[in-house]
């Protein structure tokens, strides 16, 4: 028999825990036996998975819609072309969305403030923002950016003139919103390499500012 | 009484390997054409609204489990994979993890 100096209710479930590979989480589990079914299938290839993951979770992010952005405050034409036919000009820049979704710019102006929801599930623009953050996908955010723009918004730190009104845009697989915020002051005679830092995600979506001319 | 937007602090991409697991699983079955991506929204949005009307989903871990929810359910109505192929393939992978040496990779006994 084992001899243990161990009291009697300290119990040694963890040694045997880790005497075998970690179980992962039960969802873990069902995604890993749809993976395995679909690859023996040959309807999903592996490598193809491996692509997309390290897409989204290691390139894609709102660096690509700061580019469109910057470029737009400091290029007239291409900010025209933008407003007018964004799907255009995206796919020009390598920026096509995944789905063959449409992209429409909308821009802010001192008349009108413009924020984006997906009331339905979590529609993006992912190839210009990646993937959305969790308060986006919350219930709380998709149920109230369209009935209380301005609380909501003031839960974002943001308070706008009572003057300026806000537009809600609803997202939907086809057509996926990207907001082109106002040109901070003070940036006059800026190149787009300066005010690409300005531009922040939540000022892409329409829940936040970019950063100041100070900031940079 | 409104309920408060979760934390807006920059959280990684993806909160667990598996929400990308699962994320790429659907993009590539989009892909491949198994079904379209208005097909699959229109889905999961149902699937969300049937969660959140029992509780406030915070985006998350939930959101992550409604998609699952949305896959499975799909996959199991094109004859993809059913419900009990995917039951089985699960206990598989369970006994392979719990028969596995910790530290060395984890592989499916023939089965």
């Amino acid at each position: 028999m084992r001899h243990s100096t161990s009291m009697p209710h300290d119990h040694h479930d963890h040694d045997h825990d880790h005497a075998h590979a970690l179980l992962p989480p039960d969802p873990a589990l069902r995604v890993r036996a749809l993976e395995t079914i679909l690859t023996e299938k040959g309807l999903i290839d592996p490598a193809a998975l491996d692509a997309i993951i390290d897409t989204y979770a290691h390139k894609v992010g709102p660096q690509e819609g700061a580019r469109v952005v910057a470029r737009a405050w400091a290029d007239p034409d291409f900010r025209t072309a933008l407003l007018n036919n964004a799907d255009a000009v995206l796919d020009g820049m390598g920026l096509t969305g995944r789905q063959g979704e449409h992209v429409v710019v909308v821009e802010n102006t001192p008349q009108r403030h413009n924020m984006v929801v997906c009331t339905l599930c979590s529609c993006y623009p992912w190839t210009l923002l990646g993937i959305p953050p969790a308060w986006y996908k919350s219930d709380a955010y998709r149920a109230r950016a369209v009935r209380e723009p301005r609380a909501v918004l003031a839960e974002f730190g943001l308070t706008l003139p009572a003057e300026q009104a806000v537009r809600v845009w609803d997202s939907t697989a086809e057509v996926r919103y990207l907001i082109l915020p106002m040109r901070p002051e003070g940036t006059e005679g800026w190149s787009a390499e300066q005010l690409l830092p300005l531009v922040t995600r939540d000022s892409m979506v329409g829940t936040g500012l970019p950063l100041s001319a100070r900031d940079a | 009484m409104t309920i408060p937007i979760p934390s807006r602090q920059d959280s990684p991409r993806f909160d667990a390997p598996w929400h990308a697991q699962v994320f790429a699983l659907t993009v590539a079955l989009s892909d491949k054409g198994a079904f379209t991506w208005p097909e699959w929204t229109e889905h999961f949005g149902a699937e969300l609204a049937r969660r959140g009307a029992e509780r406030p989903q915070d985006g998350s871990d939930d959101y992550y489990n409604a998609w699952l929810a949305t896959l499975e359910s799909l996959a199991a109505a094109r004859d993809l994979a059913t419900s009990e192929a995917v039951e089985h393939m699960k206990v598989r992978w369970e006994k392979a993890y719990l028969s596995t040496p910790h530290g060395a990779p984890v592989k499916l006994a023939q089965g």
